[in-house]
């Protein structure tokens, strides 16, 4: 059992969630304001990691992140290390795969508040920041830990990206999908087997938490 | 407060007039005084809940000006429009719209302006207690009824403040007994407001009973703004007649124009009609007129009485329906090419006088009822 490897995913998944989250709901937030022409355009563009082979998606990001490119120049350039083959290069990879997850659901979840609801919150005056508190992300939450739960157990069975960006490094870039491959490598099922199942026993739970606390609290109602 | 139409200040009141393209065709003037409502009645398409949107400021008319309590909401000219959130406006949903994840009263705090938290709630309970829902601050939405939601709705919207009170189809989401008693509760309710009220119905029988002036709505424009009373007198046009339930709408001629006694003749078919004068009226000239059916009365068929001559139209009952107390029945006059007459008796009255299909029948038709439309 790889305790390392466990404890890495635990984080890569959780710091993932933590940053993505924010802005996923951001985005989804401006893209409801969009006509359906541009809303549709940027929904396309923005599951395109989860239409793409992770390992294409992977490549992509280690040529992107590399420092022959700019963005890998410029990470070197403030933090002096490469971003490739780290933890902190895993990590931006993997938000970036995890957009779609984030953002359907938080997306799906805004579009189903009714017009009339953001309007009723208009003419009691409230300010946008305070109706978005107060009434938009209270009705958006089912959808929105949705995502979370999806990008938190999605990253923890990351497996293609996860090579091809970070590598194998034990305790900076080793996950636990990426033990439970070689263990198999090396014919060592049994290990294998026990973080599968620790793997299959956190997808369960997780499932079912987000099925528990998004049974709908409240019932919409239609005059 | 009753309609009748004296120039009032432009300091209180609401004063509308727009024109929009999108998303429909618009193009309204009208003005209601503090305290009075307005309602606004048409076919539905017709922009009656766009004007209170222009008005609460989720559409942007083209050209035109709002203005509450004399400060523009909107004018196009000198570039002004104040967004929705800042204008005092108490506004009833259609839907109610009511936070579905809050409370009652939650529902009603979200529409006070700045207090501290205390004085809101109880800011809050005083306005769900002048609405009937004392004791039913904590309950959800989804733990009430339709009649409950809408005086959260309503508490909400006067909770605001507001300098106009818009309402959008209150009523339309209620069982009948419901509306009733939501409609008495508006009534009373009113008496301690002094905002002008703009209410939206497609129930002509609703706004007679709640506004004081009713603008109908056709097409985008008001074709007439008066008191319920008046738009049944005096219909500028047949739209305004059909709207207001007058079934009676003929075509005919002005055969006579007689100055000395006040009066017109009118030829209707084979009848020759006596209609109250109108300026602007010449003989020859072709008119459409209408009259209600309490203009028409039915003549007894046993013996004649007084009043049977005036107007006198006779002709072969065409088709009887009874409705409980009252029977309608159409009535085939003399000549061909008239339309059947509409008129209505108490249904005992339809009884003694053996009114069936088939009876001939003559009618008076009030010359004093006899609108022309022109």
């Amino acid at each position: 059992m790889d305790w390392d490897a466990f404890k890495l995913s635990l984080q890569l998944a959780l710091y993932t969630v933590l940053l993505l989250l924010p802005l996923a709901i951001l985005t989804a937030r401006w893209m409801v304001t969009l006509t359906a022409r541009r809303k549709a355009v940027i929904e396309a563009m923005l599951t395109i990691p989860l239409i793409l082979p992770p390992t294409v998606m992977g490549f992509f990001l280690l040529v992107t992140m590399s420092e022959s490119q700019l963005p890998g120049r410029i990470w070197r350039a403030l933090f002096d290390q490469t971003l490739v083959f780290s933890f902190e290069g895993l990590l931006l990879a993997s938000i970036i795969v995890n957009i779609p997850f984030a953002v359907q659901p938080a997306l799906r979840a805004l579009e189903s508040i009714g017009n009339d609801l953001r309007e009723a919150a208009e003419t009691c005056g409230m300010s946008r920041w305070h109706a978005f508190k107060r009434i938009e992300l209270p009705l958006a939450w089912p959808g929105i830990l949705t995502g979370a739960v999806l990008t938190f157990a999605h990253t923890l069975g990351e497996f293609g990206v996860v090579l091809m960006v970070g590598g194998n490094i034990p305790g900076e870039t080793r996950t636990i999908s990426i033990a439970i491959y070689d263990q198999v490598q090396s014919f060592d099922n049994r290990s294998a087997a026990i973080m599968a199942a620790i793997l299959l026993a956190i997808s369960v739970l997780a499932i079912s938490i987000t099925f528990l606390l998004t049974r709908k609290p409240y019932v919409r109602i239609r005059a | 407060m009753s309609g009748s139409g004296h120039k009032q200040s432009s300091s209180v009141g609401i004063e509308v007039a727009i024109r929009l393209v999108e998303p429909v065709s618009l193009d309204v003037d009208f003005a209601a005084r503090a305290g009075e409502l307005v309602a606004l009645v048409g076919p539905s398409g017709g922009g009656k809940s766009t004007i209170l949107r222009a008005i609460a400021g989720f559409e942007k008319p083209v050209i035109g000006r709002i203005a509450v309590g004399g400060q523009p909401w909107f004018d196009s000219e000198r570039g002004i429009f104040v967004p929705p959130r800042q204008r005092r406006v108490g506004m009833v949903f259609q839907s109610y719209a009511l936070f579905p994840h809050l409370s009652a009263l939650q529902n009603v705090v979200e529409a006070i302006s700045a207090r501290p938290e205390a004085d809101k709630i109880e800011l809050a309970n005083e306005y769900l207690a002048r609405v009937n829902l004392k004791g039913l601050g904590n309950r959800h939405p989804a733990q009430m009824s339709g009649g409950q939601r809408q005086r959260v709705a309503v508490a909400r919207a006067i909770a605001r403040e507001p300098d106009a009170l818009l309402l959008d189809e209150p009523f339309s989401a209620v069982d009948k007994v419901t509306r009733i008693r939501l409609q008495r509760e508006l009534v009373e309710l009113r008496s301690h407001l002094s905002v002008p009220i703009v209410l939206v119905t497609h129930d002509i029988e609703e706004a007679a009973r709640l506004a004081d002036r009713i603008a109908v709505l056709h097409e985008g424009r008001i074709l007439q703004m008066a008191t319920h009373d008046q738009l049944s007198r005096a219909p500028v046009d047949s739209s305004v007649a059909r709207l207001v339930g007058i079934r009676n709408i003929f075509s005919g001629r002005i055969t006579e124009v007689v100055h000395d006694r006040q009066l017109l003749n009118l030829q209707w078919g084979n009848s020759l009609l006596e209609a109250p004068y109108r300026d602007g009226l010449s003989a020859g000239q072709a008119v459409t007129w209408c009259i209600p059916s309490d203009g028409i009365v039915v003549h007894r068929r046993d013996r004649p009485s007084r009043g049977e001559h005036e107007n006198p139209v006779f002709g072969v009952v065409d088709e009887v329906f009874q409705f409980g107390q009252t029977t309608e029945l159409t009535l085939k006059v003399e000549d061909p090419d008239a339309h059947p007459l509409h008129c209505s008796v108490p249904t005992h009255v339809a009884a003694r006088n053996e009114i069936v299909a088939g009876a001939d029948l003559g009618v008076s038709l009030k010359a004093d009822m006899i609108h022309i439309m022109g």
